[in-house]
């Protein structure tokens, strides 16, 4: 018995050496020729799930419509959930040695990995979103989406879509992207009228739905009739507030599917864009430096409207206003 | 055959069955990665390129090493404080928490004394991540000693309570004052100074916590083996009926367990800042700041028999398995989830395998000669032996 | 304003909330209780949840049918439960532990075969409302109790249950003998093993319908890691609740309860920072715990290895 699980072991062993050894040929990077046959390679490390319709799914999406426009000419691999920032330090690095051409760290809290990893592979180009600081670093971009833009957008549709004058918010933890947001979606509750009530909950979870949907219910007991929040675990949020029979306003990835007759609108956003302009860049050689937001006036953000509910035309047409207000820069959303 | 001869024979025989022994828990994590081929084989995934890139990634090249250790590093301090505490009868499962606070207190330290010498900065910062850990660990044994509130109740609930102070602090008092302006407002400190970051050996991101931590499992094994108290602690560990009619004996040694191995994780906690990442960072949640080692920590030690000398090897082994599954799924892009499941299987694996260990264990004693020996005796002969 | 706290609306809110957060917790607290009473430590009840909850979910996307989808939790939490028990029984694995295992396990498969098979967030037609007939017409006490899903009902209906097998019944009798002193329960002739068997797998059973109350009666959407610790927390409230099941059902509500409290904090804007409102439940369970007289004993036998001698 012994003897025959030394042998299996060291036979597996084995066995994972020969496949180790098998590997070499490709950890080294590609051959730097400017030739137009080699795909692109792009690389993705992210903290949240793949389809978790918000943060990380957002990106996904935005490099399957790239993938559906460049065929052949892209090849790209993605590391979800590495909300631990060590272990996205190590892929961002992994990704770079194995000569990726492009790699995306899609998070805020890898900030320090992408400036350490950064010096070391002058060939890489790094994109690190969502945030606005380069460091300086020639072969860094930082991308960020003015979240407070769709955010307001959301606010103006919501006041004056509220009959109680209560506005429900429902959100993770008060920092970062959802902050943003929700700063920017009360403000544009508030321009609307200044006394509606815009209530904002932070459940100090990314991940519990359970306590999203009770946070919703509360909302709507203390008279809320329109509800919005951010982050993975609404989906509970807005559940009850289909079940209600209220609205509901998303943001970060398009919940409309998700409840067709309480999602008004989805604040969509669109990495697209910016993903070409970082690869057109690099054609030109320009490998960093730059810092791009994903904003309403260059279709990073989006504000997809429900077909499935009637909005009045005066909603439409204000709607319309404020995005051109914002994109001209006549509304300027202010900070809390 | 010359009487010696027979008992060289045997004793070699010993020799090689108690190396087998201590390799069961590698064969169980061999197991569990053969469990693990087919479901990477149902997700389309070939499983020996899919290991072969664990392999390398854990200890292909010399970076690969490197990033192994860094990972080990706070798996064997957990995994110190788990040698000692599971002794005492305790398994501590606010590790999670308990690294939080310590990393809080160091962090908070060198973020505000500035004007210090580097290394008396570091060194002042291990004893506040040291303290914090404690604190967090000797709540619930306070409570536990003199309250009768159950451990597995508070260190649960205290897990959470150091995720919200946590969040709390990284978005307020203790925020980056650059983020404060920004408009990413990233729930992170700000940099520790360069002269108050632990060395490292570049460019690799090895650093000095590793040494240190060694050093640590060396003193423990000598506190274990080599003083009274240590002894006292074994004892106590092993034979639980006498201890249970001591009746105070064991309530002081839960109170001790969990300070101890608060202490250690705390320690684990400094580590991830001053030799990891420079700043606290937090994304919400427990894990995003440990990373699990509150918990795997735990099974680092089990890895390494609570011998806290072969808690080092155990615990490079355990890091290795986790650095080279990420490394894994990026060669083979499977959903990082079975990453989690096949680390879920390793435990279970690692865990069930003690019990053939133990079997083993008892057959060759009572081979060589310990036939009517206690279970309990010949395995305290055998680590006596041992060490 | 923290008189507003006071007004009928906010205590409504915070029962019923408090009910509908409780249910999923008494669902696996009680199942854990018995797998404890028989001297089990399961600390894998997160990973039986997540899986529960998406079998549930799978099950009743494809099939409509939520009972199936129960039927689908019971059954995937059974066989984690089979596990756990062979491990822990015949293997004598730390118990501790093997939870932590089989918790990553759950969490890791439920994930894993929630982007294999069904791949977005979508909603699922679950459980709906019953109103109890005459009951759930009486104002306000109506409107909080009796205005639940059935598997709200069956979570409470389950404490009285679960007091009565484990208090009146020989099989609850055996359960408590052979975590006080399995050796004697073994001389007796009655099976040690056996036993504990039966109560981790009932324990994993009840995880699985605790999942399936999220995702197909409370929720009705799979999200990953959607349980975000309550297994964790529904382990410790066995401990809260002195290994009984009214006492877990204080337990449960009391957590539940200061929870929904928090929300209501926030709602109407008292101002004290989020985390300190969200982190009031877990604070008040130990102070309660702590202040309480009767702690209750544990089972002498519990985490310890059986072996029967010769």
């Amino acid at each position: 018995m012994k003897k025959v699980l030394t042998l299996v072991s060291v036979l597996l062993v084995v066995a994972m050496f020969l496949g180790a050894c098998a590997q070499t040929p490709v950890a080294e990077p590609p051959a730097a020729v400017e030739e137009t046959t080699q795909p692109l390679r792009i690389a993705v490390v992210s903290p949240s799930s793949i389809n978790d319709l918000a943060f990380t799914q957002s990106i996904s999406d935005a490099l399957m419509v790239l993938k559906a426009e460049m065929g052949e000419g892209l090849e790209y691999a993605f590391t979800e959930n590495m909300f631990v920032v060590d272990d996205a330090a190590a892929a961002i690095r992994d990704y770079a040695t194995k000569g990726y051409d492009i790699v995306i760290a899609h998070g805020s809290q890898y900030g320090s990995s992408v400036q350490e990893i950064a010096p070391d592979f002058p060939e890489t180009v790094f994109a690190w979103g969502t945030t606005v600081d380069t460091f300086g670093l020639p072969n860094v971009h930082a991308y960020e989406a003015a979240s407070d833009q769709g955010g307001y957008v959301n606010g103006v549709m919501a006041g004056m879509l509220t009959k109680s004058k209560i506005i429900g918010v429902v959100g993770p933890i008060e920092t970062g992207d959802a902050k943003l947001y929700v700063d920017g979606f009360v403000a544009g509750a508030k321009s609307v009228d200044p006394d509606i009530d815009v209530r904002v909950t932070y459940i100090g979870s990314f991940s519990d739905v359970a306590l999203a949907s009770e946070a919703a219910t509360t909302h709507i007991a203390a008279g809320a009739d329109v509800l919005t929040g951010s982050a993975q675990m609404v989906v509970g949020a807005i559940g009850k507030a289909e079940e209600a029979g209220l609205y509901w306003f998303g943001t970060q990835a398009d919940q409309n599917a998700f409840a067709p007759s309480t999602v008004v609108a989805s604040q969509v956003y669109h990495w697209e864009g910016i993903l070409r302009e970082i690869i057109a860049l690099r054609a030109a050689g320009i490998m960093g430096g730059h810092t791009f937001s994903a904003d309403l006036q260059n279709g990073g953000q989006v504000i997809n409207l429900n077909p499935e509910i009637e909005l009045s035309d005066e909603i439409k047409a204000k709607v319309e206003e404020v995005i051109a207000g914002i994109n001209d820069g006549s509304i300027v959303i202010p900070k809390p | 055959m010359p009487p010696k001869q027979v008992t060289a024979d045997l004793h070699l025989k010993d020799r090689a069955g108690s190396i087998f022994d201590q390799m069961m828990p590698i064969f169980a994590t061999l197991a569990a990665l053969l469990v693990g081929a087919i479901f990477l084989m149902l997700l389309g995934a070939n499983p020996l390129t899919a290991y072969g890139a664990l392999a390398q990634g854990a200890f292909g090249s010399f970076n690969a090493f490197a990033e192994t250790l860094v990972k080990a590093t706070p798996l064997l301090l957990v995994g110190l404080g788990t040698c000692i505490a599971y002794r005492g009868s305790v398994t501590n499962i606010g590790g999670e928490g308990q690294m939080i606070i310590g990393a809080i207190l160091s962090t908070w330290f060198g973020l505000t004394f500035t004007e210090l010498p580097g290394w008396l900065a570091i060194i002042i910062a291990m004893l506040l991540g040291i303290l914090g850990g404690m604190i967090w660990g000797g709540i619930p044994g306070i409570l536990k000693a003199y309250f009768n509130v159950n451990e597995i109740l508070s260190t649960v609930m205290m897990n959470a309570i150091a995720v919200q102070i946590m969040n709390f602090l990284m978005r307020g008092p203790m925020i980056d004052p650059v983020q404060r302006e920004a408009s990413s407002q990233i729930p992170q400190t700000a940099r520790l100074l360069e002269s108050y970051r632990l060395p490292r050996l570049s460019p690799t991101r090895l650093h000095l916590g590793l040494l240190i931590a060694i050093l640590l499992a060396v003193a423990v094994y000598f506190l274990l083996w080599r003083t009274t108290l240590g002894y006292r602690i074994r004892a106590v560990g092993q034979s639980q009926p006498a201890s249970k009619y001591g009746g105070i004996d064991v309530k002081k040694h839960i109170v001790v367990a969990l300070l101890l191995s608060g202490a250690f994780a705390g320690l684990a906690g400094m580590m991830q800042v001053y030799g990891v990442n420079y700043r606290m960072i937090t994304d919400g949640s427990a894990t995003g700041f440990t990373g699990n080692a509150g918990f795997n920590g735990i099974v680092a030690a089990l890895f390494g028999q609570l011998h806290p000398l072969i808690t080092i090897p155990a615990s490079v082994l355990f890091g290795g398995l986790l650095v080279g599954a990420n490394a894994m799924q990026r060669v083979v892009q499977v959903p990082s989830a079975l990453i989690t499941a096949l680390n879920g299987l390793v435990v279970v694996f690692v865990v069930s395998s003690e019990f053939f260990r133990k079997r083993s264990q008892k057959r060759r004693l009572s081979q060589s000669g310990t036939e009517q020996a206690k279970p309990e005796e010949a395995e305290m002969q055998q680590e006596a032996g041992e060490a | 304003m923290i008189s507003d706290l006071l007004s009928a609306t906010v205590i409504i809110g915070i029962i019923s909330s408090g009910i509908r957060l409780a249910t999923p917790y008494l669902f696996a607290s009680i199942g854990e209780m018995f797998g404890q009473r028989s001297g089990v430590l399961n600390l894998g009840v997160e990973g039986q949840m997540l899986l529960g909850s998406f079998a549930a979910f799978y099950v009743t996307l494809e099939t409509n049918n939520v009972w199936l989808g129960v039927l689908a939790a019971m059954g995937v939490g059974a066989l984690m439960g089979l596990a756990m028990a062979f491990v822990t029984i015949n293997l004598h694995a730390t118990q501790g532990i093997s939870g932590i295992g089989f918790y990553l396990f759950g969490m890791g498969m439920s994930n894993l075969l929630f982007q294999k098979l069904v791949g977005t967030v979508e909603g699922v037609k679950g459980f709906q409302k019953i109103s109890v007939p005459l009951l759930g017409k009486i104002p306000v006490i109506g409107e909080i109790f009796f205005n639940h899903n059935a598997l709200v009902y069956l979570a409470f209906l389950l404490v009285p249950v679960a007091w009565f097998v484990l208090n009146k019944t020989t099989l609850g009798l055996k359960i408590r003998a052979v975590g006080e002193n399995p050796e004697a329960v073994d001389s007796l002739g009655v099976s040690v093993a056996g036993i504990r068997y039966l109560t981790v797998i009932m324990g994993g059973v009840f995880s699985g319908i605790a999942g399936a109350s999220l995702s197909i009666a409370l929720l009705n959407v799979f999200q990953q890691n959607m349980t975000a610790g309550q297994g964790f927390i529904a382990v410790a409230l066995v401990y809260f609740g002195g290994w009984k099941p009214f006492g877990i059902l204080g337990g449960a509500l009391l957590f539940s309860m200061i929870n929904a409290l928090q929300l209501w904090v926030q709602v109407l804007g008292i101002p004290i920072p989020a985390e300190l409102a969200v982190m009031m439940p877990y604070i008040l369970t130990i102070l309660v715990l702590t202040l309480s007289v009767s702690k209750g004993q544990g089972p002498s036998a519990l985490t310890k290895v059986f072996e029967r001698e010769g």
